[in-house]
């Protein structure tokens, strides 16, 4: 069976034109390594965003660190402003079961009291197992179950989604 | 014979020695220290890995800064620690040490930090313990001392980056030095060109040239051009015998001054393991100066031990829980 993934690109575009309104002076923005931190990259930009760019390594705060160990990829979380009483766009590149957000959520109020975080993501693929929510989608899809749904960027930045399936 | 440190996944299962640790796990080791450095300087220092896990500190010798710089790593990994000062336990009871730790183990600790006077220490324990729990060598007789040397490297790579153009000197008491193998043999798994050990003939082991580093019983001679200096301490209570003349003595040979340091690279770091015996191995111009590193290192300590602690913790799918 061979779904049909969206063109990522233009996926962006549009989450990117629907952030427009949202965005304040006092808006910052944080995303979650690696894929979501590259979209927020690029919205941060586009978005003309003053405050630097956070990204968070949400490994420390994984569920399964129990059943599958430390992720051996641990990059260092940079949070270059001080969070508390901030307005927070927090950005991934797929949502699925909202562990990774639950994980996230859990570090940033390590680092203080956000005044709100919303969530922003590139996909939504459904499949929830907790009960997590984004404010801002760029596109739903459907996927197989348990199938591996990744984006990637190539060396000319540009982002594209890509299925494995099991 | 499969390495006494790995499960059968070859995933890290005890950390005892750095000689015979793959250099992959090496430098995830410092890898994920680095992260860990970041969450020392947060708001709250914790994160939850070790949430619900017991770490048990057991020290048969005695060590404030090790045991202090492990217990930190564990809370802030937010387990629960346990220090036994066993010296003053149950063993001058008659009990021994695998009782000992079958009894702890029966307390259900997760993980064992031990310190002991025996070389092989942690190695017994790590053969005898069930496949869920995790043994960290703390320093055993003159064998090993595996965070020591790690953070030591860390440290190294904070400040030089790259291994591969090094000369580093290791000065002092050699011969008692556990510190001095860990590092030894974390350096050359790391691929360090020149290692230097600096010392009378009286403090070094015999055979140490075979550890890949080159012998110079002239200070002088030994620092010149080198990046790193690492002073140790002249461990007074390991030795037997006359082994030097007088601590006056072996400052005058051995002991670093700001004089000496001029002989090494300008932008040479001096480290220290610590306990300091100022006057003896060390000047107090050098320790407290603009090149030293020493205090920096305990800070690292505790983010290498973090590393160590939360990857051993973890599961994986071939290693049950319980």
């Amino acid at each position: 069976m061979s779904v049909a993934l969206p063109d990522a690109e233009k996926v962006y575009t549009d989450l990117c034109a629907r952030l427009k309104q949202a965005v304040t002076a006092e808006t910052v923005m944080i995303g979650i390594q690696t894929g979501g931190a590259w979209v927020a990259e690029r919205l941060h930009r586009d978005l003309g965003i003053a405050t630097p760019l956070g990204t968070l390594n949400i490994s420390f705060y994984r569920d399964d660190y129990s059943s599958s160990g430390l992720h051996s990829n641990v990059r260092p979380s940079q949070i270059p402003f001080d969070v508390s009483g901030k307005r927070i766009l927090l950005v991934d590149d797929v949502l699925y079961t909202g562990r990774t957000v639950r994980g996230a959520m859990n570090e940033l109020f390590d680092y203080g009291r956000p005044d709100t975080i919303e969530l922003v993501v590139l996909v939504d693929r459904g499949e929830r197992q907790l009960p997590i929510c984004a404010q801002f989608i760029g596109a739903t899809v459907s996927v197989p179950k348990g199938a591996k749904l990744d984006l990637r960027r190539d060396d000319a930045g540009r982002l594209s989604l890509h299925l494995e399936e099991k | 014979m499969r390495n006494p440190q790995l499960n059968e996944k070859g995933e890290l299962q005890h950390l005892l020695n750095v000689e015979g640790l793959p250099r992959e796990h090496l430098v995830r080791i410092l890898d994920t220290a680095a992260s860990f450095v970041g969450v020392t300087e947060r708001e709250v220092k914790k994160v939850p890995l070790l949430r619900g896990k017991s770490v048990f500190n057991l020290f048969f010798e005695p060590s404030t800064r090790t045991r202090t710089t492990f217990e930190i790593a564990a809370k802030r990994l937010s387990a629960d620690v346990i220090n036994l000062n066993i010296s003053t336990s149950s063993q001058s009871k008659g009990e021994t040490l695998l009782d000992t730790i079958d009894n702890l183990a029966a307390m259900h600790a997760d993980m064992f930090v031990v310190r002991h006077a025996a070389s092989g220490a942690a190695h017994l324990i790590a053969r005898h313990v069930a496949p869920h729990h995790h043994v960290i060598n703390a320093g055993d007789g003159r064998h090993a001392h595996p965070t020591q040397g790690l953070l030591d490297a860390y440290t190294i790579r904070h400040y030089k980056q790259d291994f591969t153009r090094l000369s580093v000197a290791i000065v002092g008491d050699i011969l008692h030095s556990r510190v001095a193998r860990s590092l030894i043999h974390a350096l050359n798994i790391l691929g360090t060109p020149d290692v230097r050990a600096i010392a009378p003939q009286t403090l070094l082991p015999t055979g140490v040239e075979q550890l890949g580093v080159k012998v110079f019983h002239d200070m002088n001679a030994g620092l010149r051009d080198v990046d790193v200096v690492v002073m140790l301490r002249l461990q007074n209570e390991r030795m037997r015998g006359p082994l030097l003349p007088s601590a006056q003595e072996f400052f005058k040979c051995y002991g670093l001054t700001a004089e000496k340091l001029t002989l090494a690279k300008p932008d040479a770091i001096v480290m220290h393991p610590g306990p300091m015996n100022r006057g003896v191995e060390i000047d107090s111009s050098v320790a407290d100066g603009g090149q030293a590193v020493i205090l920096p290192q305990v800070t690292f300590g505790i983010a290498v031990r973090m590393a160590v602690m939360s990857i051993l913790g973890g599961g994986s799918a071939g290693r049950s829980e319980e």
